[in-house]
């Protein structure tokens, strides 16, 4: 108290104070402001043109154009071919009708003359045409998103378990914390390249340990419908062991008497963790599900080594990040991978927001 | 009588015994199931680890063949001839592939020595420029400290793979001392963008927050100014935090991938997570150099984390306390 009454009669030491206050924040709030803020600010800007990394011609305000490029997206309603003497729907062999090439209906519109096809669907017995412009920017998204409701909850409750494992009060348990924690110290791009090695459908070592047990072989990266599977596991195997030691030190934080109340109560193993341990760890799990899920979104490294920067095959891996960094970078249209990136930061804000309302919401 | 209750004592210390039996024999169950999962696991985390690491030692030509039988776990006809090979240009070389290994087909000791330093400098500038902006925001008299504080904790929420293009195009025009433009292909725009931390900062604040008060009064009233209390007073008391933010920059930035991916060319100034992008893509690919390689980059941190072990846990778990 005498400290501050005998400061406020002093103005001038404040002022030092204040000055001395201002320097040490000085460094960090320039390069913050540098490298952090002025680009992002600048991807919103550049996001309205049609900025190039290096070009000889000036730079060009385009508006939205960037954005109508990324998320035009069209459903086209398909009629099925006439038979030209009967005007009757023609159907090839097995029956089912048939329709006009692809390739034919985007044409037909100049519009659409450079889209590509998403899918077809039936919908209310008509067949539409889903088909964007940039139909890779979609595939994307989607991706992302498939990737992220993959991973997040097995991430989650598989770093729940392994942090239950080692609470155990026995032996050796630190040694175990260790080994599941150690790929976390692992460098993902180099990890990547392991993976692709034991991933090779010739002569991997997951397909030879896999046929042990009767399965397989499976052509991994090479086939759209395990591609992403595939980089899901290694993704986990890498990342989980981060969650691991967040859910232990939650679980330490659980003070023993609750167990010891719920077992008075006459509670076994498994009504303690359902209404002591969940319950507990309601924060932990919060910040672990909203860290994991942006962890998610961010997916870049594991893509891009094991597929050579290609998302492939046919787009069936390509992630937002990827696809903005092709842009951006190797094809150098920064104003348009700017438009991805605010895209990209609305997503991850929004999924946040959600988050945390959903989740400290739930228990209320 | 006495017969009678001996035999019912006898049964109960029988049952009783039974119980026993049965209880122990429960906790053997249990137990060899739970060392059993554990162990498989282990299996699980380390596998890719010493597939990498034994095969490094392998000549070319068994490294794929052998991982269709249990050989894929066991060096055989070990050779270092990965690693290096320096004679194997000469015609009465032992070594098999004819490229050399890794040290004559990469420049291994300036890759280490590029990510050693951009790491090492991120950390150590990193632990001095946000510690300091922790002091002033949490022990000093700063104007507009509230919402600087809010503008640090809205910063930790922005991803840098959003701002990476903007700010490759941005550093792409920026000077540098020597008065060259651009900062592409060098050391610098590799350490500066990633030195000041939002997340640091916030962790050096929490810390600085909870230093009793008392301390610093008693330097002031010996005279101290605020700078000498931070370096006197507040460093050697927060050193758990100082280690804390230390581990996490350093494994933030060690495995770093897209930014110098973006920044740099060839081998000169770009780490190991790159250079083995770019060995991994070069044809025709020999699989026991490029695990030589990724054991070459994975071995030294493993070792270190084995060592430090406690401190990688703890800082891990500081890092979720602010949820």
């Amino acid at each position: 108290m005498t400290a501050t009454t005998s400061a406020r009669r002093k103005p001038s030491l404040y002022a030092g104070e204040r000055r001395l206050a201002l320097l040490m924040l000085a460094p960090s709030a320039i390069l913050l402001l540098v490298f952090l803020l002025v680009p992002f600010f600048m991807a919103f800007g550049l996001s309205l043109t049609n900025q190039r990394l290096i070009s000889p011609n000036p730079t060009e305000i385009i508006g939205l154009a960037n954005y109508r490029e990324l998320l035009d997206l069209r459903f086209i309603p398909l009629e099925p071919r006439l038979d030209p003497e009967t005007q009757q729907p023609l159907r090839d062999a097995q029956g089912d009708l048939v329709y006009p090439a692809v390739r034919e209906v985007l044409r037909a519109n100049p519009e659409t003359r450079f889209f590509r096809e998403l899918t077809q669907l039936e919908l209310f017995g008509t067949r539409y045409l889903v088909a964007a412009s940039d139909a890779t920017f979609w595939r994307a998204l989607f991706n992302t998103f498939t990737f992220a409701l993959i991973v997040v909850p097995l991430q989650t409750s598989f770093a729940l378990v392994l942090a239950m494992l080692v609470n155990q009060k026995l032996p050796w348990m630190n040694f175990f914390r260790t080994v599941y924690f150690s790929p976390v110290v692992t460098t993902m791009a180099i990890v990547s390249v392991l993976w692709f090695f034991m991933y090779n459908p010739d002569f991997g070592l997951i397909n030879s340990l896999l046929s042990l047990v009767g399965l397989g072989p499976y052509r991994w990266l090479e086939d759209p419908r395990s591609a992403l599977f595939a980089i899901i596991i290694l993704s986990i195997w890498q990342g989980v062991g981060f969650q691991m030691v967040i859910f232990l030190a939650g679980l330490q934080e659980i003070p023993q008497e609750l167990y010891e109340a719920a077992q008075i109560d006459g509670a076994g193993r498994w009504r303690q963790f359902l209404n002591v341990t969940l319950p507990s760890l309601r924060n932990t799990t919060i910040f672990v599900v909203i860290s994991t899920t942006i962890l998610a979104f961010k997916l870049f490294v594991q893509v891009d080594v094991m597929t050579f920067g290609t998302g492939g095959p046919f787009d069936s891996t390509v992630t937002t990040i990827l696809h903005l960094v092709n842009q951006g970078y190797r094809q150098q249209r920064v104003g348009y991978a700017s438009a991805i990136s605010v895209i990209f930061v609305v997503i991850v804000l929004a999924i946040s927001i959600f988050q945390r309302r959903v989740l400290t919401n739930q228990e209320n | 009588m006495s017969s009678i209750s001996q035999t019912v004592g006898a049964e109960e210390r029988h049952a009783a015994l039974l119980r026993k039996r049965l209880h122990r024999l429960r906790r053997a169950i249990f137990l060899t199931l739970n060392y059993g999962f554990m162990l498989f696991l282990v299996g699980f985390f380390i596998f890719p680890v010493v597939i990498m690491i034994v095969s490094s030692f392998k000549p070319e030509r068994l490294v794929a063949s052998d991982m269709r039988t249990i050989y894929a776990f066991i060096p055989r006809e070990a050779t270092l001839e990965n690693y290096s090979c320096p004679d194997y240009q000469s015609p009465d070389t032992k070594c098999v592939d004819g490229a050399g290994g890794v040290f004559e087909r990469l420049p291994m000791p300036r890759l280490f020595f590029n990510s050693v330093f951009v790491t090492s400098s991120i950390v150590l500038l990193g632990l001095f420029v946000n510690s300091m902006a922790a002091y002033a925001l949490a022990r000093l008299r700063l104007p507009y400290r509230n919402v600087i504080l809010t503008v640090v904790i809205l910063l930790i929420i922005v991803p840098f793979e959003a701002v990476a293009v903007p700010l490759l195009l941005l550093v792409n025009g920026l000077p540098w001392i020597d008065g060259t433009m651009g900062w592409l292909n060098s050391y610098h725009v590799q350490i500066f963008p990633f030195a000041a931390d939002a997340f640091s900062i916030f962790l050096f604040y929490q810390f600085f927050l909870n230093i009793p008060r008392d301390f610093d009064e008693a330097a002031r009233v010996d005279g101290a100014g605020g700078f000498l209390i931070y370096r006197r007073i507040i460093v050697p008391l927060s050193r758990p935090v100082f280690a804390t933010v230390a581990i996490l920059q350093f494994l933030a930035h060690w495995g770093s991938f897209l930014w110098p991916l973006m920044t740099t060319r060839g081998f000169d100034f770009t780490t190991l997570p790159v250079a083995m992008n770019v060995f991994f893509g070069q044809a025709p690919r020999q699989w026991g150099d490029v695990m030589a390689f990724a054991t070459l980059a994975t071995v030294p941190v493993l070792i270190i984390f084995l060592l430090f072990q406690r401190w990688f846990v703890q800082s891990v778990s500081a890092s979720g306390v602010k949820g």
